[in-house]
């Protein structure tokens, strides 16, 4: 493993965790569609197969369900098995065994079993695909006690949360964004100790006058947004990348709006049921005495449609992310 | 048994030491059961359960030949499959009724009734959930060559949902070692099984197995020796890596599907006809006739039987309650 940093898409960032993990740790295997001899449907099992063998990559059928289960049963037995579901907008398919079985099987059994399962998915809009392969589906299993969440938005944050994810006792999603595939950053491989545990947000950019809370897509979009207002308006905003949904780390969001007094929380998706409502309602119904009124920058409650102006208009462009700051910090 | 190349084969027979013990065995799971009502009725068993009088023999015959280190998953309706594997009968009271001494630390309950320490590894309440699990157990034996199969049991209802035909599938696809045993006991719920499953006109579920290419077999599931047989050839096919087999064991249970259903649904003079052929009684009845076991000794089988019976039941009782953070200790591993 190299020990300098190199510039890598995020799409190899996830490639080299899992390749990294497959390396350090012949209990890992990966299951998924088209996975194994193809690479890929997204291309983030590039060369795994060959160098691993049809006993560790397994390209399955496509019946999610099925192979979630098959994988909580590799699990339950000494495996780590990771499971690639091609598509976010798929995990519905296999929801019993994602959110109703696999986080739960230890709690029945009095802790006698394990279930070290990896979920990874690939979401998100911006490929104009429509109304059933464009959602992040980022807070879909936040209702699941059991399960731990996690939103990468860098290639780092792709490369550790998976490394993280993959060596944990327990069961994870993992969310990646189709539209950050080709986008590039640094990336230290490095191994799972020197990481930080699940549960941990990044405080991506310091600012004194409104925290932004942001994952996936948004991250980069509060970004850029962040640095157009310091450069125009000397508007400093604190952008954190949240990483964990679950567990979701209330404490770094808390010490930066300590400081700011002001919170917008940035996510492609619906702000109800969301981890963006969560953390405002748990700063709020812990007593923070708020400089303004917390702003959500989420999806209207319409549905995404392949054609470009709709879709445009359901995700929250750089424009909205800079006038909720704008006006949170005035 | 036949195999998907039309093969034929048998299994070496039990000894009668061997049947004795799964005799005696079935007898602890029928008393026990009848012993699970009365304390459901005292008010000392929450929720409800989901007993298997009638089945006992689908469980000790196929469990009768598995190995320590063999994998069972069971569903709900597993009370039989975990006494078969020998779960201690205090910390099975104890479970039912939700006390920290059960074997999950009531955590589980009457559905959720799994010892890891003797290979089980899960009982789910969702129907077909646990198809899938025992599948991939079987790959991961496969994987690192492993003298060792799963079992996945389940009942005639989870044949219809999708578990059921994705695993199978992907079970035949991989030649996971996993045998699968579906319990056909009649009725999936309050429904009889041909109103919800779509066979030929005489067919049976284990034809089922035919779509995916996966050996099957038909057996009496109230013959412990019949069900014996065919798990033993089937998992003695997983290892040899042939794959998977659907084994159908048509039984019956005694009771309705849960505490609440009196099982009004079923024509007259069914229950009577299947208990004709209760499975203790034909394993008792080919003991007495190979002169293995006396009359007698039968009855002083059913007598330590139930004193060991109810002792368990009445220390299982005196256990407290899980705490809160019992509880919270089993959501996440360390």
């Amino acid at each position: 493993m190299p020990s300098e940093a190199a510039v890598v898409t995020y799409r190899e960032a996830i490639r080299l965790a899992l390749d990294d993990a497959m390396a350090a740790d012949g209990s890992v295997v990966l299951l998924g569609e088209d996975i194994a001899k193809a690479g890929g449907p997204f291309k983030t099992t590039a060369g795994l197969y060959e160098k691993y063998g049809a006993g560790r990559v397994f390209d399955t059928p496509i019946a999610e369900n099925g192979f979630c289960g098959i994988a909580l049963g590799m699990a339950l037995t000494g495996l780590r098995p990771v499971v690639e579901i091609m598509f976010s907008d798929f995990l519905p398919t296999a929801f019993d065994a994602i959110a109703m079985e696999i986080p739960r099987w230890r709690f029945m059994s009095g802790g006698q079993l394990s279930a070290p399962v990896t979920v990874r998915a690939s979401g998100g809009a911006g490929g104009r695909f429509g109304a059933q392969t464009s959602s992040t589906a980022e807070s879909w299993f936040l209702q699941f006690v059991g399960l731990q969440v996690a939103v990468a938005g860098s290639p780092q944050g792709a490369y550790d949360l998976l490394s993280v994810a993959i060596a944990s006792n327990n069961p994870t999603v993992v969310f990646d964004h189709k539209a950050l595939h080709n986008t590039k950053g640094e990336l230290l491989r490095r191994g799972v100790e020197s990481m930080s545990p699940p549960g941990k947000a990044a405080v991506v950019r310091s600012g004194g006058d409104v925290t932004v809370v942001a994952s996936l897509q948004m991250l980069r979009r509060a970004l850029e947004a962040a640095s157009a207002l310091e450069d125009s308006e000397g508007i400093s905003a604190e952008v954190i990348d949240i990483r964990w949904l679950r567990p979701l780390d209330f404490e770094t969001v808390s010490k930066s709006v300590a400081k700011t007094g002001r919170l917008v929380v940035v996510e492609e998706q619906y702000h109800d049921g969301g981890w963006g409502a969560s953390l405002i309602s748990r700063l709020t119904t812990e007593g923070f005495a708020w400089g303004s009124p917390p702003i959500a920058v989420s999806m209207p409650e319409l549905l995404i449609s392949h054609s470009p102006p709709l879709e445009d208009f359901m995700i929250p462009s750089v424009e909205r992310i800079t006038s909720a700051v704008r006006a949170a910090a005035g | 048994m036949v195999g998907a190349e039309g093969r034929v084969a048998s299994a070496i027979a039990p000894g009668p030491d061997v049947l004795v013990s799964w005799l005696e065995k079935m007898i602890e799971i029928r008393l026990a059961e009848d012993k699970v009502m009365e304390i459901y009725m005292q008010g000392l068993v929450p929720g409800t359960v989901h007993l298997c009088q009638g089945m006992e023999g689908t469980s000790v015959g196929a469990c009768g030949a598995l190995t320590p280190d063999d994998w069972v998953v069971c569903t709900y309706r597993g009370h039989h499959h975990a006494l078969s594997r020998g779960v201690d009968l205090v910390g099975f009271f104890a479970e039912i009724m939700g006390r920290e001494n059960g074997v999950c630390g009531g955590m589980g309950g009457s559905s959720h009734i799994v010892d890891r320490s003797l290979g089980m590894l899960g009982s789910p309440a969702i129907i077909g959930a646990g198809i899938p699990v025992a599948t991939g157990a079987g790959l991961s034996a496969k994987l690192r060559g492993e003298q060792r199969v799963a079992v996945g049991f389940f009942g005639d209802g989870a044949c219809n949902i999708g578990t059921f035909h994705e695993a199978l599938n992907m079970a035949q696809l991989w030649r996971s070692q996993v045998v699968f045993v579906v319990e056909n006991n009649q009725y999936g719920e309050y429904t009889p099984y041909r109103d919800s499953t779509a066979l030929a006109d005489g067919g049976n579920i284990a034809d089922r197995a035919g779509a995916y290419g996966m050996a099957s077999a038909v057996v009496d599931g109230q013959d412990a020796r019949a069900v014996y047989e065919a798990v033993s050839l089937a998992r003695a096919r997983a290892l040899a890596g042939e794959g998977p087999t659907l084994i159908e064991a048509q039984t019956y249970r005694y009771r309705g599907h849960s505490r609440t259903d009196p099982g009004a649904y079923r024509p007259p003079g069914e229950l009577d006809a299947w208990k004709q052929r209760d499975p203790i009684g034909i394993l008792g009845d080919f003991l007495i006739t190979e002169g293995a076991l006396a009359a007698s000794g039968l009855e002083t089988m059913w007598e330590r039987t139930q004193v060991a019976v109810d002792e368990a039941a009445d220390v299982a009782a005196e256990g407290g309650w899980p705490t809160i953070q019992q509880a919270e200790g089993f959501v996440y591993a360390e």
